[in-house]
């Protein structure tokens, strides 16, 4: 037996039709929630569940929902399904298999903020996903799972799609409710946070895909059914995005506290060519170089081990690099996807990702001397702490780690 | 023709996602609309969604300018979208761009002078383990093309300009 929770569908061919989605239990759940339950039953049991949000940040999920103040109405429900971090492709895998439980899940969500409308941010590239995902609403609502007095309650629920347009900074969820209302998607000053003042200003929880997917396990089994995976400050299971020199990259669903080593060798087949594996990024272009030697490859994969060597584990989506692979040919492309998606709110982050890519792209073309790694080196370290949101602080990690651990890499790239 | 003219439940159905007093939220959805059969936004229909959004032209060609997707010119009537990011780069991403656009005689960003082929360098596609990869882009049809070659993308896009010429079909430029 297979022990898939969020990647169900692997196990049941169809899951992605309702009346098979239904035929495995779908929306039971949703059912029981909404007429047995009380909204903060529902918040208890996902607070006890220890979930972290799994869009990249790990902030456990119903102390966030739990920030809400009563005193402030409408409250609203915000999925970010904007995907965009380099390595990352587990939400797209979800809302096209398995879609009804991550909308089972929002639904959930929804309910326990008490939440009667809900807005699913896609990002631009996802358009035929956003146009089958509205089907599915549609015929959610036609059956009485969505809309007015559901269950013969008096609770009601529309969810809402809004397709976004290219930009990655719309990941950060400030930046996603600018853009939700029409404008460009630059982040907000915090505080207000938007459990808060969010989207129109009213009290908003914005959860990752991966998150709200979890939720129909959570509330059908219990709390401590959950904890049976992971480790007590990192429970449940997670989608790793494996990709890079790998034999078989793809999504993993595996326990949170799984190795580095489990991943790469166990489930990815080892290094393509059965190459020397190099270093590892966990997190996508956000991710600070891990340097793959044998004593962190046993690094277990969970929130506080990875940040430990100052690596977040962010949305474990696990680039994976071997010997064939400069450090600066890589470091070269990651400044240029943020140079790229820089919003330009921020000096620091809107000069220092353009100056970046300058010398990156000297280095690359041999004709840079040793001086510019240093230079880079510190625009890179200049940047740091000083950008207004985490775009900025991400654009550095590879720079900073790469420098650091591959130096050699660069210097081979100088004029000779 | 109008958007009103052309699309009117459409319209109708994208002002029913947002509450009443928050019409300037249905402006990106609006411009997808706009640019749906086209493949860009015309200065025509700026100035009917100041009347639809409330928000300014110079707000409207604020979110046009700031969103990669959004076109304010016509493009090729095949758009292809490869992602050459850091991952897709580990799969050969650069490389296999490098000989597409080689063999249509264009750089990323230019389209082919019969106007048919349009060759964009793009942000990640979240499609990683697949690369390279391309996105297309036909009228409103869009489509994932995983685990190319370069070979295998031109046979595509040959076939494709063949059946586009035989029916007439617009593509983007309808």
């Amino acid at each position: 037996m297979s022990d898939l929770i969020l990647l169900r569908h692997r196990d049941i061919p169809g899951l992605n039709q309702l009346k098979t989605y239904i035929a495995n239990g779908g929306f039971e759940t949703w059912k029981n929630v909404v007429t047995a339950l009380k909204p903060d039953d529902v918040l208890n049991e996902v607070k006890n569940s220890g979930l972290r949000g799994r869009g990249g940040a790990g902030f456990p999920t119903g102390v966030k929902w739990s920030f809400l103040p009563k005193t402030i109405w409408p409250h609203y429900v915000v999925c970010n399904a904007d995907e965009s971090e380099p390595g990352t492709f587990k939400d797209r895998e979800l809302m096209e298999f398995n879609p009804y439980q991550f909308l089972e899940g929002m639904m959930i969500a929804s309910y326990a903020v008490e939440a009667h409308d809900a807005y699913i941010y896609f990002r631009g590239e996802f358009a035929e996903i956003e146009r089958k995902i509205d089907e599915r609403i549609d015929e959610l609502t036609s059956k009485g799972y969505l809309g007015d007095n559901l269950f013969g309650t008096s609770y009601s629920l529309r969810i809402h799609t809004h397709l976004g347009a290219g930009a990655y900074i719309c990941g950060e969820e400030t930046a996603l409710l600018e853009s939700i209302e029409g404008r460009m998607g630059q982040p907000r000053l915090r505080p207000p946070f938007p459990a808060v003042a969010g989207l129109f200003d009213k009290p908003t929880v914005i959860n990752n895909v991966e998150t709200l997917a979890n939720l129909p396990y959570i509330l059908a089994k219990g709390a401590e059914c959950f904890r049976e995976n992971g480790t007590p400050k990192s429970p449940g299971t997670k989608i790793f995005s494996l990709s890079g020199r790998v034999k078989n990259p793809g999504n993993y669903e595996l326990p949170l506290g799984s190795t580095f080593r489990e991943l790469i060798f166990k489930h990815g087949g080892g290094i393509l060519n059965d190459a020397k594996i190099k270093a590892i990024m966990p997190a996508g272009a956000s991710s600070t170089l891990i340097p793959a030697t044998e004593e962190m490859l046993d690094i277990p994969m969970e929130y506080e081990a990875t940040s430990a060597v100052g690596a977040p584990l962010g949305s474990a989506s696990v680039i994976v690099l071997d010997e064939t692979v400069n450090v600066s040919r890589l470091v070269n492309s990651t400044v240029h996807f943020f140079k790229h998606e820089s919003c330009g709110k921020c000096t620091p982050c809107r000069e220092g990702t353009y100056w970046m890519s300058h010398i990156t792209e000297r280095i690359e073309s041999g004709k840079a001397s040793k001086e510019d790694i240093d230079l880079l080196q510190t625009v890179a370290s200049q940047m740091q702490n000083k950008c207004f949101c985490a775009l900025g602080e991400f654009s550095i990690m590879a720079v900073l780690s790469g420098i650091t651990h591959f130096r050699a890499d660069f210097e081979a790239r100088l004029e000779k | 023709m109008s958007l009103l003219k052309k699309y009117p439940t459409e319209i109708e159905h994208i002002l029913a996602k947002y509450p009443p007093e928050q019409k300037q939220s249905a402006v990106m959805p609006l411009l997808h609309l706009a640019q749906l059969k086209t493949g860009f936004v015309s200065r025509a229909d700026i100035d009917e969604l100041t009347g639809i959004t409330g928000l300014s032209a110079t707000e409207i060609a604020t979110v046009i300018g700031y969103y990669t997707l959004y076109h304010d010119a016509p493009g090729g009537k095949i758009r292809i979208q490869v992602c050459t990011d850091v991952a897709c780069d580990l799969r050969g991403a650069k490389d296999y761009l490098r000989s597409v656009c080689q063999s249509l005689g264009i750089k990323p960003g230019e389209i082919t002078s019969d106007g048919m082929v349009e060759i964009e360098e793009v942000k990640c596609l979240a499609a990683c383990d697949r690369a390279p990869l391309f996105q297309s882009q036909i009228g409103d049809e869009m489509e994932y093309h995983e685990n190319q070659t370069p070979e295998k993308t031109l046979d595509w896009i040959k076939s494709m300009t063949a059946s586009l010429a035989k029916t007439g079909e617009g593509g983007n430029h309808e």
